[in-house]
């Protein structure tokens, strides 16, 4: 299977949002989201734990339906192109319980591309292991997800979204469990998956993860602040962004 | 009660009924072993018992009509179904909440019904228990045809369900309806209790849906192997099952089940004094994780 070259939406951007409002059911939780990425962007949302970072990003992933506005990732409904968008869930759950090798799981990234019933071509299996080798994931990829540490099992959660090969990487808390080799691992990662012409928007609350970023996000239950971070990481707008107190 | 030559073997050459209560029981394990491996790695356990009850008033109500138990099944767990995900959805509780109570309404239902019947006593024991040494050829054919359909659907639908035991949402963006195959995963439930109420009995099956399958979670490293651990408990649980039914007289149904969740205990035991994590990352089996 051939990979794609750089993503061209029919807009120019990969992903588009115009007054985008997300959350659960009838409860918004951010609106008024405006954001035009470009391959190769790296965005960077930032936020305290209920800031809207989640929820913006399952919307993007269409796991989530928009609540208003207009969302649109590569020219498409958000979900409708699963071989070219890939997420990477925040602490997908009971995974330490499941009878699944590190590499099972990695290889669980290629079903988007086979759908139910194909077979893994060598091109798949290929796609498969350089995964693995990029995260880091080799010395470990025979044991069961139950056996991995917190790092391990999110390096293994990371490769699986590698392997997919997307234009859109969607990542909640990459660097949730990592200690520094595996963010220093992350970062070179996403620099690289850039470089490809790949769109990564990744949800943190460390600003380190923000330094390389084209554009960062502020949220806290509304937009606190959008653009470079020279610009948007002001001493003020950090405050206001981790200084919030739930309303709820 | 005399011993026979070779009492491992002998109840079942001898005699008609035990051969098919043992067929009987091997295809209520197969068809468990695929199902239960799902419904454990979805955390469906409770769901299941659910359905399991929830076919009580069907059976019930379609032997107070002169049906067949089958069809008054399947239309019970069509309506539990039904019941189970409206309540998660509309409702503010919680599943678990919505289901027990839905289960609960069910087993009252069929108690209800079945006090309209004097001569129900004897029926609503076998729907609840099994009348496993009893199983007739038809009731056997109807069990194959189920664990060939549920083994199909299986086989389709194994990516998405695996998926889906990690996290809906990598299933909702690898492409797949969550809300399809959660969906045929009930379906797949209410045929897997259908196909082995009249074995096992409607409260019974639960344990060969989950205990089996739970022993291979606790062995497995991948799925499929889970599966035929749990293939091979099942089977195993229905032979020492039934042959300790014969030479001590006791419930068939029962004795198939009691072994098996006392496989799975045996089996948790070994994985608890045995198991070690070979990852040196890993020092301690209780890691603090978020």
């Amino acid at each position: 299977m051939n990979r794609t070259s750089a993503p061209t939406a029919a807009d120019g951007f990969t992903v588009h949002c115009e007054s985008l409002a997300v959350g659960y059911g009838r409860h918004t939780i951010v609106d008024g989201i405006n954001l035009r990425l470009h391959a190769g962007d790296l965005m960077v949302l930032i936020g305290a734990n209920g800031s809207g970072k989640s929820t913006l990003l399952k919307t993007l992933a269409g796991v989530l339906p928009a609540l208003s506005g207009s969302v649109s990732v590569l020219s498409r409904a958000p979900g409708a192109t699963p071989k070219r968008a890939a997420y990477l869930p925040q602490h997908p759950e009971s995974s330490h319980t499941l009878p699944l090798r590190s590499c099972d799981v990695v290889a669980m990234g290629r079903y988007a591309h086979l759908g139910l019933l194909r077979r893994q071509s060598a091109a798949d299996r290929a796609a498969v292991s350089q995964a693995i080798e990029r995260s880091g994931v080799g010395g470990f990829a025979q044991l069961p997800l139950r056996e991995l540490s917190g790092g391990q099992q999110q390096r293994t959660h990371l490769a699986q979204v590698l392997a997919r090969e997307a234009d859109v990487l969607l990542l909640d808390e990459p660097t949730a469990g990592l200690d520094l080799n595996g963010k220093a691992a992350l970062a070179s990662i996403v620099a690289a998956e850039r470089s490809r012409g790949v769109t990564v928007v990744l949800a943190t609350h460390d600003l380190n993860d923000a330094a390389s970023a084209n554009s960062v996000l502020l949220l806290a239950q509304r937009v606190v602040a959008v653009g470079p971070p020279a610009q948007a990481l002001t001493d003020d707008n950090v405050r206001e962004c981790f200084g919030f107190t739930q309303p709820h | 009660m005399t011993w026979a030559a070779n009492p491992f073997v002998d109840p079942f050459a001898a005699n008609e009924f035990m051969r098919h209560a043992l067929l009987g029981s091997v295809l209520v394990a197969l068809v468990c072993a695929v199902t239960g491996t799902y419904v454990v790695l979805r955390g469906l356990s409770f769901v299941g018992d659910a359905l399991a009850h929830g076919v009580v008033p069907g059976i019930a109500t379609a032997l107070l009509l002169g049906a067949s138990g089958v069809l008054g099944a399947a239309v019970g767990a069509a309506v539990m179904m039904g019941a189970v995900s409206l309540i998660s959805r509309k409702s503010r509780l919680s599943s678990d909440t919505s289901i027990g109570l839905a289960f609960v309404g069910m087993l009252a239902l069929g108690v209800i019904i079945t006090s309209r019947s004097r001569s129900f006593v004897g029926n609503i024991t076998q729907i609840m228990f099994g009348e496993l040494l009893g199983v007739s050829v038809s009731a056997l054919w109807w069990q194959f045809a189920a664990l060939v359909a549920v083994g199909s659907a299986a086989f389709v639908a194994h990516r998405p369900f695996v998926l889906m035991s990690i996290d809906d949402g990598l299933a909702r963006t690898s492409g797949f309806s969550v809300t399809f195959f959660h969906s045929l995963m009930l379906g797949l439930v209410g045929v897997t209790v259908v196909a082995s109420f009249q074995s096992v009995g409607s409260l019974l099956v639960l344990g060969m849906l989950v205990a089996p399958a739970a022993s291979g979670a606790l062995v497995a490293r991948r799925v499929s192997t889970m599966m035929l651990v749990a293939a091979v408990y099942g089977t195993l649980a229905s032979y020492l099952g039934l042959l300790a039914s014969y030479h001590y007289d006791l419930a068939a149904g029962g004795s198939i089940v009691l072994v098996s969740v006392v496989l799975f205990g045996l089996t948790a035991l070994a994985a608890r004094l045995f198991g070690r994590p070979d990852n040196p990352e890993v020092p301690h089996q209780h890691e603090h994780r978020h």
